[in-house]
């Protein structure tokens, strides 16, 4: 494996979950095969990989504003589960496709991006991604299987999670029912808004636009773009101080209904979340998803039994 | 590839103090931009914020800017000479082809008077181009009144009521916009359209007021304000359910914004 690895390294920047000193596993770019920690799902996921968490978009300089450019011409190469190689499809359809522009900063990296398949020889304990039609993927150019690099065996992906979600049946008869749920305000109090969900999902997208100087007397900077989260309070505050949602029910409202029932609706073909699990997993109030999906799925249920009329 | 995110320089030409706290900013610029539309200003170190435009000349265009937060502060200090960065245009704009020949309400508080300048400007200069344009706009007080020059100029061809919250001055009603609704006579239109433009509880009220008075809700336009870090997109703040306010918006009929849940 390590001449494997060793030779990858020679065409690619190899990036792996690797396990770090606090104990936390994320992905990091690996030198070595013992590096790697693919027995164990990620704490966060690689799209940190070709979405860092922070972005230099440009300098400014003598009152000009400059790209930076990628200094390194390798290819990136990513060892992954199918849940999280599944994901990078839905932050596609954001960065590539919404609103019919492509971002120039996603694309450069992502038209990099390889994958290694990490298998799943079974379903970690909060894992939903067979509900969420994302435990399988072809896009890989290798299967890690027992420290080798594998292109000629079919993948093995799991067929079940011990854990499963049934998505809500929400149509445009019971859609304001559904949004104005009081469900919602048992999040008020239960949700902190710390923001580690969004920061652990592969699918989250969202950031905010930061400007920094490199000293204080200093007129040269960068603009920078970092990370965002809609369960932050501020996510929506515009100067003068409005906010659209100042409740953490809302903001899980918010949350929620992009991962499985708005981006559905925009785009078609899949839901957002791909069912990793990690949010909960993360949640130091342990929130649920799938307990929050078939929560909804139960109140659509019940809401079209009584004709959309209350909740 | 193009970056979308990269904004450009521009001169600014003139800085006009409408208030204390509001100052149009007039930028050499020479894109074609349609009303209602808005660009991303910014100042390298301090940050960017979206911005309609709220007039447009031959190479030039107009932002009227309320000081409210970190990047106002910052452009309010810029002077004739100066540059500004922006990027843009954005959103989609108000349907002015669909306003053509027909009767047409214009319910503007406070600064959202700047988003619809422009288009105000335009019927002013054309009026034949609709049947009769009703101007009913509102200010906190005499010192907050933006744009007077063109409120007086518009009492010429418009049907204007200009209102001020608390009190009463010469040109001016005392109240809010909300109570001047009941005057616009909406039975006698044979086919109109009302746009609402202002903070987001002046644009409820004054909906509701349209509608209790037998305003249709597909003939009513409202523009959205909301948080933006990108404008293209992808920084997700604007959304609302399956929709972006800097891609679909900031201008929606009544009909699909009234089941915008934000």
């Amino acid at each position: 494996m390590e001449d494997m690895i060793l030779t990858l390294m020679e065409k690619y920047r190899v990036y792996a979950p690797k396990r770090y000193p606090d104990r936390s596993v994320r992905y990091g770019e690996v030198n070595t095969p013992s590096e790697i920690a693919a027995d164990e799902k990620s704490h966060f996921s690689p799209k940190e990989v070709y979405l860092p968490i922070v972005q230099t978009i440009f300098c400014f300089k003598n009152g000009r504003c400059e790209e930076r450019e990628i200094k390194d011409d390798r290819d990136i190469l990513i060892f992954a589960r199918a849940c999280d190689i599944n994901a990078i499809e839905r932050l596609d359809t954001i960065y590539l496709k919404n609103g019919g522009v492509e971002d120039f900063y996603y694309k450069r990296l992502r038209n990099k991006v390889n994958f290694i398949l990490i298998e799943c020889s079974e379903s970690f304990e909060s894992c939903f991604c067979v509900s969420m039609g994302a435990n399988k993927t072809d896009n890989f150019i290798g299967i890690l299987r027992d420290g080798k690099i594998d292109t000629e065996s079919e993948p093995v992906f799991v067929s079940e999670n011990k854990m499963s979600v049934t998505i809500p049946d929400i149509d445009e008869s019971i859609e304001k029912d559904i949004f104005e749920l009081k469900y919602w305000r048992s999040f008020d109090n239960s949700c902190v808004g710390c923001g580690c969900c969004t920061a652990v999902c592969p699918t989250c997208s969202c950031f905010d636009t930061i400007d920094v100087t490199y000293n204080e007397t200093s007129l040269d900077g960068e603009r920078r773009r970092v990370w965002g989260s809609c369960m932050r309070e501020d996510f929506s505050a515009m100067a003068g101080g409005h906010n659209v949602r100042n409740r953490a029910g809302d903001r899980m409202r918010f949350k929620v209904m992009h991962k499985i029932y708005d981006f559905y609706r925009r785009f078609g073909e899949t839901h957002m979340c791909v069912g990793c699990g990690r949010c909960g997993e993360r949640c130091s109030k342990d929130i649920s998803f799938p307990d929050i999906i078939n929560t909804l799925s139960g109140k659509a249920e019940q809401l079209k039994a009584e004709g959309g009329a209350n909740q | 590839m193009k970056n979308a995110l990269m904004p450009k320089p521009h001169r600014i030409i003139n800085v006009e103090h409408e208030t204390n706290a509001e100052y149009t900013f007039r930028v050499e610029c020479g894109d074609k931009v349609e009303h209602g539309q808005f660009y991303v200003l910014s100042i390298p170190k301090i940050g960017e914020a979206p911005i309609s435009v709220s007039s447009k000349g031959e190479g030039y265009l107009e932002f009227t800017i309320r000081k409210v937060g970190r990047l106002t502060e910052g452009i309010f200090g810029l002077n004739a000479g100066d540059t500004v960065f922006m990027r843009g245009p954005y959103g989609n704009a108000f349907p002015v082809n669909d306003f053509m020949h027909k009767d047409l309400i214009v319910i503007a508080g406070g600064t959202g008077l700047a988003a619809v300048r422009s288009m105000l400007e335009h019927f002013y200069e054309n009026p034949r181009e609709v049947n009769s344009l009703t101007l009913i706009t509102g200010f906190r007080n005499p010192d907050s009144v933006l744009f007077r020059e063109d409120l007086e100029k518009f009492r010429d061809k418009f049907r204007t009521i200009y209102c001020l919250d608390n009190t009463e001055a010469e040109g001016f009603k005392k109240g809010f916009v909300t109570e001047y609704i009941k005057d616009v006579p909406f039975s006698t239109f044979s086919d109109y359209n009302a746009v609402i433009v202002g903070p987001p509880e002046m644009i409820n009220l004054s909906v509701k007021e349209c509608l209790k008075n037998g305003a249709d809700e597909s003939r009513i336009w409202v523009s959205l304000e909301r948080k933006m870090s990108c404008s293209v997109g992808k920084c997700g703040h604007c959304k609302i359910g399956c929709i972006y306010v800097c891609r679909e918006g900031p201008v929606f009929n009544y009909a699909q914004a009234k089941n915008l849940i934000d």
